[in-house]
Order: structure tokens, then C-alpha cells, then sequence
């Protein structure tokens, strides 16, 4: 086996200097009733060769772009990756280290990581971010912890217009915790309904999503100052990190924390993961965070360096008091966003967010003279809610074969929402691909 | 001696990104407008982040310049103890990056998503036939996020039983998350010392185990390289008052096809692919760490499960005693994928080499270097050993000076300070993919280290001295800390 060196030769002058007379007499501490005596039942190895046919064909039993038009987001976005940021990221330097405990030797990861940090700062307008979380589901999960921390009061209120699917995250991480989570409803026109926050006491943070899950922008600045009236945090989630290169970000709105989801910063898709949990708070919150943060430093001849700091935070140090459990993380998601932050640049990325922003408008526009309904009138930034006739389903069926998704069914999460479907366009449909969305639905 | 790995190569400086740049350029391609402009309404937009402007060659040179700083598997031997860096295949990293795979949304009709459901299903039969358990669950990212999800489903099993249990056992030579993770879960840990041996004692368990005891966390082998002897009669201990027995995996390369914690009286574990299944650490992640179970706790699993009907496969939510879901999808798929080609290429008797010759590594490791450090227990170990620096502290010399000496000689240094119950602990962890001329190499850099401790001490005070940076300032870094630029 090509990744296993060691010769028989080898293993037997070692076997001599241990002093066992084979292989299995390593295991002379695991007592017999612990070994496992028979094979593993698993499939004998393949070639390298035969694996990549293996797995190519599996590959192919997916549909993917471009021979498949995908016009669902919904917290996993299809934007174009630069090559020279994939190529970069394959670097083995950075694949192949360790989390960086000894800094001497991972200055790379550090710098990088130093960069990420204050770049997703910038992008979200807050003073700090952290160096990486799962999702941006645990994101938000992790976030609404560190509120009731800083608060010291055990209720949080949550949109929900947050996606769902974090919101199920949410509850999971909650259950045995005790502490309470009230979900706000929604208007009409497709925002947070904040009125029954009026009567609700002891809240250690209340939680909006923008663009939520609808696609609708909701008014932070409102949200903000709803929740500092209650003196709670206000908390910042999104699933699009991409809209912040367009409309105003959450830390010149008021939020206390964001976060979120950064997979739209150049990281594939992947049926999900791995992802890029976003974190990032006001400074005075900085020694309530969850997770690593990399922090500037001199060496001993006064020259710059990075390490990893305020690790008094962690589990490794802090044990059952830590502010998270959280020790690997998803660092190399982290230096992906980097690199595509870098690649855009701040003139690019407000075109590219522009360009995702219009194209939307563009099939919204097309829909509606197709004569069909825009369920909710505020404005959007790549997704909507569109309402298609009752019995869509058939045809949505029948477009999947044509290799056309057109959007997420909305009934599996909003019981209410029988036939609307939520759409997404980012800068990878072109106008054609729209056009034979809109006379495919509307046919 | 053979030549040191230890030279001075060619490094360049390099500024941070935003000291380098113009307004203007570009590194990106931006896709072609086809549609008219239709700005948001007022009110609503702002200038656009201060991003800096910087050409792909800016970029590109940048990130080369910046891996240079750093070491990695592929530069050479990274004996961290605990984190299993072994090699990483290259095979691994493409089949993840097939198109058919990383251009997969997470939510569309199961029909469409056949390949990588079928991939999953796959792994989660593996790695219950590699544990010996009933069954998986592939979501969580990280072992850490397995051990919480494990603390979650001990949780609701007591809870669908009537009853709420507040405290868990967790051994001095459990892994450092151990602790945090169930206090996650509301749960508060409950210290328990291991014996002269390095390992737990029966009566140690039965003393503080009772009827407000959720469980155990134990992890096996512990982080002192050494196998839990007693872990079945622990189990039993456990058992007797309706606890659950919890193993942190994290250390499973030490005994792959060699035994099974499903049948050492474990409940519920985690593994993690980024350790024991090859897929690289990425500079601290993304990992992926699934956790097996037996029959009792599968109810609880997070959804949604991936099943198989007749070689269709779907996922399904229909589990009403779920704990709920660990992250938004499905888990670090792109993990999973470099775990499933490991294990294809590996088939079962590879697997149980792998294990063999990661034990007998640490082994040889272990004998031709306890003349030259303190050997905390001298004991047959398993995947690592644990040494401290108890020789060398008449010279004023500690750890992390022998530490911070071998880099200059090559090598990553070995887990330090850890675990806490040998005091200046040196942890190492050389896995089955180095061969014994480098670990030989290895073994011949610390010898020489020790020697240099004894004869000129302040090379080891000063060192490392050919990394891009000398020892740092960590004090001034969290006094004053500086988390943006």
C-alpha cells in the first residue's frame, strides 16, 4: 500500500528494539475480551485507477451546473470561483498544517487568518470577527449563547424569517440548556413582525436575518433599536454574505453581533459543507466570544508576527467554563473567503453584488408581466417569493427533467405557503437562462 | 549522522493585504451584464466595503508567499499528539473536488442528489462496521461538535426515560474538550483521577458513579497512549445504574481492525475523519466527526438520516425522538468524500496495518528515546507516547525550549503541556505514514537537542532561529489584543 513505507525489513528491526516478536504482540494491553477477532467486513482496496472511475460515476449521478439550471439558494449559493483562489487554496502548506500552536512555524495560517478577521470585520462593519465557526447556523446558535453570557438573562427572541434550518439548530443546541427561544412572526409584506416583543421581559437578544429568508430586507436600524430599548443584543444573522458588497451592513445599523453564512466568498458548495461559519461582535464583547481569534504580536526582534490569543476563552484552558466547545473549526474555509475577498477587491465586489442584485430584478420583473404574483413587495437583494398556480407541483416535476429547478417549495417550512416558491439568481444565470425559466413556469 | 533537515531557505517579506494594492485594479473576472441596472431603493445600500484592490498576481503571490511561512504534513514530520497528522492522499483531494460533488446544492429532490446520498449511506456503514455500532450519523464538523452531539443524545435518551440527570464522569486523561462540551449540554463533569498506571481503575468509577450520573466520557486509547484495561468492567460499572458509556474516538488510529469499542461496552462515540481517515486539518479545519451508536440511542440520531430502498436513497426526517439537527445541512460532505476514498483504497487489511504500524512506531519511538527523556509511564503504548522534560530541568531547560529546538532541526514539534496530568508533558504522535529513516532522523534531533540542553543551553533559550519569526510576544497579545487591522 503506497501510503504505509515501512518494509518488512523495517518492521523487523523495529519489532527487535521494541522486543515483540510480531505485529500483534503490540497489543499486549488490550485484553483479550476487547480484541476484535475476524476482518473487517469492508470492501476490498481499489487502485487508485479504479477509484477514480468509482467515484466519478457516483459524480455523475448528481445534477450540477451548468448542465443543470438551479434557481434555488436558499443558504447555498452557485457563485463563480476564480481559479487562481482554488488553486491557491490547494496549497499544501496550508491543507496539510495543524491549528497553529506553535506560531514560529505557521506564520502563513496565522497572517491569513489575522487577514480573514479583519476583512469579514469590514465586510459586516463590525470591529472584530472571529477566525471561523462550522455554519451559520452554529454561527447563530453560538452567538445567542454569548448573549444570554453577556446579558445574564436566559430568553432570546428569534425572526422567523431566520432560515429554518437554523432555527432547527437553534432548538437543538437549546433543548437541554433551559433556556427559552420565541420566535417573531412576520407581516404581510414579508418582514419580522416586532410588535409582541412590547411585552416581552428579560430578553438577552433578539435575532434578524437580512436578507431573510424570504429575500426581503429587513430595517436593521428598526431591529436594533427595538432590542437596545429592551437592553438586549441586537443580533445580526444572514445566509448571504455577498449582499453586504451592496446594502448597508449590520455593524453601521446598530448590531452588537453578526453572523452568518460566508460560503458565497468562494467556497463550493459541496451538498452543504463544509461551510463557513461567520462571527463577528463589537470589540467590547471580545472575552465573551466563542471560538479562535489571531491577534497581532512582535517576536523578539521587535518584527511582526501573529498567534492564536485570549485563549483563556477556550476549552483547552478554561475546560468546562469556556465560552464554547468549539476547537477545530473550519479555518480553511476561512482563508478561502480571504483569498475570493482579496480576488474581487472593494470595487469588484460591489459590481458583483449589484449585478446579483439587477439580475433578480430582472426575473421578478418577467415573471410578473407573465402574468405571475410576487408574493411579498419589499425589496430584495438575489432571492424572492414567487406564487405559481395551485398544482405547480406537476410542472415543477416535469421541469426537473427538462434539468431546470425553478426554486425551493416554501410549503415543507411555511405550512401557509402552499405554491410559493423561493427563487435565486446570482451572477451564474445568464438573461437566456431566465428567459426559458419564465416561458417554461408560465407556459 | 545523516544532514539536518534544518536550513535557511529562500523567504521573502510579505505586507499584509491591505498595505498592498491600488484602487482600480482587479483580481476578478466580472461576469458580463446582461441585464439593465436597477439600483435598490433609497436608503438602503451604502459605499461598499473597504475591501483593498488587488490583481490576481497580488493575490497569487501573496498566498505562495504566505504558505512558504508554514509546515505542513508535506513538508515533513508533524508528531502532534492527539491530532493524527498523518499523510493526507492527493487522490482524496480530487475525487472531493469532482464537479458532480462540489457543485452539489444541499437541497434539491433527493433523484437528483443520488450520488452523494449513496456516498454518505456508504460511510455510515463503514464506520459502524469499523466501531462495531448499529449505526451513524455523519453531521457534525468537528470532533468536538461529535461530542456535543453524543452529550445531546445521552441527554434526550435519560429524557425519554422520565428522568434528568445532572452530572457525567469525565477522566483526567479525557481530551481537553471533553469538559466543555457537557457543560454545553447542562451537564457539570465530575473529575476522576486515573491510577499509578496511566489508566482507570474500576473502583475509581464505581465510587463516584450513581443514579444522578448521566455516564462516562472516556477516551480510549486515552491521551496518555495508553489502553483503557479495564473499560468493560467500567462499562458494566456504568451500566448497573442506567448510565451511557460515551468514547471519544479521537485517538481510533491506534486500533483499527485490532478491536471494537461496540463490543468494549461503549454506547455512543465519536471518530474524527480528520484524524484517523486521513482528511488534512487545513490550518485547524474543517474536520468531520461522525458519531456511531448502539441500537438504544439510534432513535435519538440528528435528522435527516440518509436511507436506502432498493439502491434508492433519500433522507428522512421521520424520527419524532430526533434531538434535531446539528448544522444547517448535511455535514462537512466535502470531508466525508476524502474519508469514503481513503477507506476504498485502504480496504479492511490496510486498515488494520495503518494501525499496526502507527502503534509500532510510537513504540520504537518510545524505547530509543526514554534514556534521552522521562518516560511519564513505561508501559507497551499505543499510537503515541508521553515523555516530559524532567531530565533536563537541572539545565533550566523545559519543554517548550526542546520544543522550539527542533524546528530549527526540521520537525514540528510534538504536542506539548498536554495532557495535564504529566507535568511538561512531551506527546508524540508519529503515525504509520513516516518511515523509520525519518523518525530515525527524528529520534537523532532530540538526542542532540538533549546534549545541547547540557552543553549550550541558550541555543535551545533562543531557538527557533530559522522560522520566519523568533519566539513570540503571546503576553502583550492577549493584554492588548490586536484582532484587526
Amino acid at each position: 500500500m503506497r501510503y504505509l513505507p515501512h518494509t518488512s525489513e523495517e518492521i523487523a528491526s523495529m519489532l527487535e528494539v521494541v522486543g515483540v516478536d510480531d505485529l500483534d504482540s503490540l497489543f499486549s494491553t488490550v485484553p483479550e475480551e476487547c480484541r476484535f477477532p475476524a476482518d473487517l467486513d469492508l470492501p476490498v482496496p481499489l487502485t487508485e485507477w479504479d477509484l477514480n472511475a468509482h467515484m466519478q460515476a457516483m459524480a455523475n449521478d448528481m445534477a450540477v451546473s451548468p448542465e443543470y439550471k438551479v434557481f434555488v439558494g436558499a443558504g447555498s449559493y452557485e457563485h463563480f470561483v476564480p481559479a487562481s483562489v482554488s488553486y491557491l487554496l490547494g496549497r499544501s502548506e496550508f491543507v496539510t498544517s495543524y491549528t497553529p500552536y506553535q506560531p514560529e512555524m505557521s506564520q502563513g495560517t496565522l497572517q491569513a487568518i489575522y487577514e480573514y478577521q479583519t476583512l469579514t470585520a469590514r465586510l459586516l462593519g463590525m470591529e472584530i470577527a472571529t477566525a471561523s465557526h462550522y455554519d451559520g447556523a452554529t454561527a447563530l446558535a453560538e452567538s445567542l449563547l454569548m448573549a444570554i453570557r453577556v446579558t445574564k438573562r436566559k430568553r432570546v427572541a428569534v425572526s422567523s424569517l431566520i432560515h429554518p434550518l437554523y432555527r432547527r439548530v437553534v432548538h437543538t443546541y437549546f433543548e437541554p440548556t433551559g433556556y427559552e427561544v420565541v420566535e417573531l412572526g412576520y407581516l404581510e409584506n414579508g418582514v419580522t413582525d416586532l410588535t409582541d416583543l412590547d411585552n416581552m421581559e428579560d430578553l438577552a437578544a433578539l435575532a434578524v436575518q437580512s436578507p431573510n429568508f424570504f429575500g426581503c430586507i429587513e430595517d436593521f436600524q428598526a431591529v436594533g433599536e427595538k432590542a437596545h430599548d429592551r437592553q438586549a443584543l441586537f443580533i445580526a444573522s444572514f445566509t448571504e454574505a455577498l449582499s453586504y458588497g451592496l446594502l448597508k451592513n449590520p455593524g453601521s445599523q446598530g448590531a452588537d453581533i453578526a453572523c452568518g453564512e460566508g460560503q458565497s466568498m468562494g467556497i463550493a458548495q459541496t451538498f452543504g459543507g463544509p461551510a463557513l461559519g461567520m462571527l463577528a461582535s463589537r470589540k467590547k464583547y471580545m472575552r465573551s466570544l466563542p471560538g479562535r481569534l489571531v491577534g497581532q504580536t512582535k517576536d523578539l526582534d521587535g518584527k511582526r508576527g501573529f498567534v492564536l490569543t485570549l485563549a483563556t476563552r477556550e476549552q483547552h484552558i478554561r475546560r468546562e467554563k469556556a465560552t464554547s466547545n468549539i476547537c477545530t473549526n473550519n479555518s480553511l474555509c476561512a482563508l478561502a473567503a480571504a483569498m475570493y475577498m482579496a480576488s474581487v477587491g472593494g470595487t469588484g465586489i460591489r459590481e458583483l453584488a449589484r449585478l446579483n442584485h439587477d439580475k433578480a430584478e430582472y426575473l421578478k420583473k418577467e415573471l410578473k408581466s407573465a402574468g405571475l404574483a410576487i408574493t411579498f413587495d419589499n425589496p430584495t437583494f438575489n432571492e424572492f417569493v414567487v406564487e405559481f398556480p395551485a398544482g405547480f407541483q406537476a410542472a415543477y416535476e416535469r421541469l426537473l427533467e427538462k434539468k431546470l429547478v425553478a426554486g425551493l417549495p416554501l410549503a415543507p417550512y411555511y405550512p401557509e405557503l402552499a405554491n410559493h416558491y423561493l427563487l435565486c439568481v446570482t451572477e451564474t444565470r445568464s438573461k437566456e437562462d431566465m428567459d426559458s425559466l419564465v416561458r417554461e413556469v408560465a407556459s | 549522522m545523516k544532514e539536518s533537515l534544518g536550513a535557511n531557505g529562500l523567504i521573502l517579506n510579505e505586507p499584509l493585504l491591505w498595505e498592498k494594492g491600488k484602487k482600480g485594479r482587479s483580481g476578478f473576472s466580472l461576469p458580463r451584464r446582461d441585464v439593465e441596472s436597477s439600483p435598490p431603493g433609497q436608503g438602503l445600500t451604502c459605499e461598499g466595503p473597504d475591501l483593498p484592490d488587488l490583481s490576481e498576481i497580488d493575490v497569487v503571490r501573496h498566498y505562495t508567499r504566505l504558505s512558504q511561512w508554514n509546515f505542513g504534513v508535506d513538508t515533513g514530520m508533524y508528531p502532534l499528539g492527539s491530532c493524527t497528522m498523518k499523510y493526507s492522499p492527493k487522490t482524496n483531494e480530487k475525487q472531493a473536488n469532482l464537479a458532480g460533488f462540489a457543485g452539489a446544492h444541499p437541497l434539491l429532490p433527493a433523484a437528483l442528489s443520488q450520488g452523494v446520498l449513496r456516498m454518505m449511506f456508504e460511510l455510515q456503514q463503514y464506520l459502524a462496521e469499523i466501531t462495531g455500532m448499529d449505526a451513524a450519523t455523519l453531521q457534525p464538523a468537528a470532533g468536538a461538535h461529535g461530542e456535543l452531539t453524543g452529550m445531546l443524545l445521552i441527554h434526550a435518551f435519560h429524557k425519554s426515560r422520565g428522568e434528568r440527570r445532572s452530572k457525567i464522569i469525565v477522566p483526567d486523561t479525557a481530551h481537553g474538550t471533553n469538559p466543555a462540551s457537557a457543560a454545553l449540554c447542562g451537564y457539570s463533569p465530575v473529575s476522576v483521577k486515573s491510577n499509578n498506571q496511566g489508566i482507570l481503575s474500576v473502583e475509581a468509577i464505581a465510587e463516584v458513579m450513581d443514579k444522578n450520573t448521566a455516564g462516562i466520557m472516556v477516551t480510549n486509547p486515552n491521551t496518555l497512549g495508553l489502553y483503557e484495561e479495564n473499560i468493560h468492567k467500567i462499562a458494566e460499572t456504568v451500566h448497573a445504574k442506567g448510565g451511557i458509556v460515551y468514547c471519544d474516538g479521537a485517538n481510533m488510529n491506534a486500533v483499527m481492525g485490532v478491536a471494537r469499542m461496540g463490543e468494549n461496552g461503549v454506547d455512543v462515540m465519536h471518530l474524527n475523519l480528520h484524524k484517523t481517515f486521513s482528511t488534512p486539518h487545513g490550518g485547524g479545519g474543517p474536520g468531520s466527526g461522525p458519531v456511531c451508536v448502539k441500537k438504544e440511542l439510534e432513535p435519538f440520531l440528528p435528522v435527516p438520516r440518509v436511507m436506502e430502498e432498493n439502491g434508492i436513497y433519500r433522507l428522512s426526517e421521520d424520527f419524532p425522538e430526533s434531538v434535531g439537527r446539528m448544522q444547517a445541512f448535511h455535514g462537512n460532505v466535502g470531508v466525508m468524500i476524502k474519508a469514503y476514498s481513503y477507506i476504498r483504497s485502504m480496504g479492511p487489511k490496510n486498515l488494520k496495518k495503518a494501525s499496526q504500524l502507527a502503534v509500532l512506531n510510537a513504540n520504537y519511538i518510545k524505547e530509543r528515546l526514554k534514556g534521552t527523556l522521562h518516560l511519564a509511564y513505561d508501559r507497551p503504548c499505543m499510537h503515541e507516547c508521553v515523555f516530559s522534560d524532567e531530565y533536563q530541568t537541572a539545565h533550566k531547560i523545559t519543554t517548550i525550549d526542546m520544543a522550539k529546538r527542533l524546528m530549527d532541526y526540521g520537525f514540528h514539534p510534538p504536542t506539548v503541556y498536554f495532557p495535564l496530568v504529566v507535568h511538561g508533558s512531551i506527546m508524540i504522535e508519529p503515525t504509520e505514514t513516516e518511515s523509520k529513516e525519518d523518525i530515525d532522523q527524528f529520534i537523532e534531533a532530540f538526542k542532540t537537542i538533549a546534549n545541547e540542553a547540557g552543553s549550550n543551553p541558550d541555543l535551545l533559550h533562543d531557538a527557533p532561529k530559522r522560522c520566519k519569526v523568533r519566539r513570540l510576544d503571546e503576553t502583550t497579545a492577549a493584554r492588548k489584543p490586536c484582532l484587526a487591522g
